[in-house]
């Protein structure tokens, strides 16, 4: 009975923890989605959320959720400015140019909110209280649901506007094929602004709701970057479903790796498996294989 | 003509010469402080507060007549940059003596560069094996880790709990704890339940927690520096973990309150006395030094003075006891800060001697209470 109740609690924690790596690798595949390239700064926008909030918060003493505004609108045009400075100036740059482009751009992130905001560790207030609630046995806090709740409502904002809108249609056009997308007269300059303006905002929303729990850095982009993207390659980049269910596997079995095997093991069983995945199942566990047509 | 500018010249080196004379040369002090970097929240306030110290032995008029030059570098937390840094201190600059640097790492690199050049050196990290083996030019202020585990595990002692939990951060810090905390257990008859870690960057440790909920310990001791315990204390309180948890010295600042909130009520740690220095007794050896530091960290910096810029302080103010004793070559300040005896600082009071170059006992540590947002004592 305690073994079944601690396992119900590894569960409801990896899906917890899942949920957060779920949003973050969404925000990848926005813009692995129409532009082809993976966006190291990711992590950086996750971490300008929670930053920018609290100092809205506490610095200009805004409400909360007109700081949270601020937040997201000051990392969207983070975003933009970041696409058109640095991105779009490289005519013709291969993808792997760009990848290195924004780990540099994370680099210069990184360092400016440290020289602006000190290294300090800040944490956020919960959003409705700190009262655990219990859920068969196992317990969670009020922010889990809202991590949920949001994340949800991304996955089905994405769904509509990548498969219903003309915009959607046309940066997955993008993705496939620049070249065809161009000659249909998609302006694929535009497509491409538009992913990092809404990659950046998902992802600055999820530093958001997540920095309450996790509290926030200069630095705690890197490693929910990274886990992050472990989610969305587990996902094959793509399909946003996939994405969600590759974070919540992956943070799933962290959690009970932890639990049960060793907590020393942790990171490894979750890099291992990445590992894994990349060598038998290299384009997601949920994604058929590419067919080229002739 | 050629011999008038020739006398003018002698004169007026003659005249340099002699004014320099007058004046003697600053003594140099070497500093490495991991300013930036991961250990920053250790570097910052020491080389704040080793700046600060040495300004105001100068205000005074110096040591024996003579002023302090301090010269600081920033290490980065690496050890390879602390070594280059220990070179240029001791081949360029000549010092006669280092204090630093922050990290233990840091501090065992640097070892054989100043044993070979006959350099002592203060240093301002917390592993105990810095000074154990004792190195013949190497000392310490930081309080061992093992005097930490040791004031935990006497107050577990007094109220009979014999098993505990240990859930320790997996870098250098936590490693050492966790050493520490396996070695001295059997000693104070306590029986380690389980032993966990977490990564520095987790962000959610319910799933350790869980498991030591389920086991039979009577007290879970933490092991680890902002913002790991922190995460650990709300974990704690979401999953209604009903034994005493025990952190350790590595968040004794408000910083841990803060970021905790309302989970950190009840939590107990070791911590160096600065932390509570207005609720010593009138009589405790300590409390000049304390009230003088904390109230200098205020007035320069405006913010509350910490126990790692404590350390600085204690090493500033050994060696300029030293060099008052023992003049200003290297060796006979060696000599003089090995003779050091109940020295009161921050960390505690020290007492050198030839068999002991960090100069402790575990009275350096109080073991204090986090109750409404403020530490109390624990009797």
């Amino acid at each position: 009975m305690e073994l079944l109740n601690q396992v119900t609690q590894f569960v409801i924690s990896g899906l917890a923890t899942g949920s957060i790596y779920a949003l973050i690798g969404l925000s990848f595949a926005i813009i692995f989605n129409s532009t082809g390239i993976i966006n190291f700064a990711q992590g950086e926008f996750v971490m300008l959320g929670g930053v920018l909030t609290i100092f809205s918060l506490n610095v200009l003493h805004l409400p909360l959720l007109a700081a949270i505004v601020v937040a997201v609108a000051v990392t969207t045009i983070i975003g933009l400015l970041f696409e058109r400075l640095a991105i779009r100036p490289l005519k013709n740059a291969t993808p792997l140019m760009l990848i290195i482009i924004t780990i540099g751009a994370s680099i210069l992130i990184r360092g400016l909110v440290m020289l602006l905001w000190g290294k300090d560790t800040q944490a956020l207030p919960a959003f409705s209280g700190t009262d655990p609630i219990s859920i068969a046995g196992a317990t969670l806090l009020p922010q889990h649901l809202w991590i949920f709740g949001v994340t949800v409502l991304v996955i089905i904002g994405c769904r509509l506007f990548f498969n219903h809108t003309i915009s959607g249609k046309a940066m997955r056009a993008c993705s496939f094929n620049r070249r065809a997308a161009n000659l249909v007269g998609i302006s694929v300059g535009r497509m491409v602004l538009f992913s990092f303006v809404i990659s950046a905002a998902v992802g600055s929303l999820a530093g958001v709701i997540i920095a309450p729990l996790t509290m926030t850095a200069y630095d705690v982009g890197v490693m929910l970057g990274l886990k992050g993207f472990c989610a969305a390659i587990m996902g094959g980049m793509g399909s946003g479903l996939g994405t969600v269910l590759g974070g919540l596997i992956l943070g799933t079995l962290e959690s009970l790796g932890a639990g049960l095997i060793s907590s020393g093991y942790k990171d490894a069983i979750a890099f291992f498996i990445l590992l894994l995945i990349l060598f038998i199942r290299p384009q997601g566990l949920f994604k058929k294989g590419e067919t080229e047509r002739v | 003509m050629k011999k008038l500018v020739s006398t003018a010249f002698a004169s007026f080196a003659l005249l340099c010469l002699s004014t320099a004379a007058l004046a003697a040369p600053p003594i140099k002090i070497g500093a490495l402080f991991a300013v930036t970097g991961p250990a920053s929240f250790l570097g910052e306030p020491e080389r704040n507060t080793a700046q600060m110290v040495v300004d105001e032995i100068n205000k005074a008029g110096g040591v024996k007549g003579r002023k302090l030059e301090l010269i600081t570098y920033d290490t980065g937390g690496d050890a390879t940059k602390a070594v280059q840094l220990a070179n240029k201190l001791v081949k360029n600059d000549q010092v006669v003596a280092i204090i630093g640097p922050s990290t233990t790492g840091d501090s065992m690199a640097i070892i054989p560069v100043v044993e070979k050049a006959q350099v002592p050196l203060i240093s301002c990290a917390a592993g105990s094996k810095i000074t154990e083996p004792v190195k013949k030019w190497v000392f310490k202020t930081a309080q061992n880790d093992g005097l930490a585990v040791a004031r935990i595990y006497e107050q577990l002692k007094r109220e009979k709990k014999t098993k505990v939990a240990i859930l320790t951060v997996s870098d250098g810090f936590g490693a050492s704890g966790r050493e520490q905390l396996k070695a001295q257990a059997a000693h104070y008859g306590i029986q380690i339940l389980s032993d966990d870690t977490y990564g520095p960057k987790d962000t959610d440790m319910t799933a350790q927690l869980a498991k030591i909920r389920g086991s039979q310990a009577q007290a879970l001791i933490c092991w680890g520096t902002n913002p790991g315990p922190a995460v650990i204390a709300r974990n704690a309180k979401q999953l209604g973990l009903s034994i005493p948890v025990y952190m350790s010295h590595g968040v004794s600042s408000k910083k841990f309150i803060e970021l905790a909130g309302d989970a950190a009520e009840g939590i107990r740690l070791p911590s160096g006395k600065v932390l509570v220095a207005d609720l010593l007794p009138k009589n405790d050896k300590q409390r000049n030094s304390l009230l003088a530091f904390i109230k200098d960290y205020q007035n320069h910096f405006k913010a509350e003075g910490d126990h790692f810029g404590g350390h600085a302080w204690d090493a500033v103010m050994l060696l300029k006891g030293a060099i008052e004793r023992g003049g200003d070559t290297p060796a006979g300040i060696r000599n003089a800060l090995e003779n050091t005896r109940n020295f009161p600082g921050i960390g505690g009071v020290f007492s050198y001697s030839a068999k002991d170059h960090a100069g402790l006992t575990k009275d350096a540590f109080t073991l204090v209470e986090v109750r409404k947002k403020d530490w109390v004592l624990v009797k």
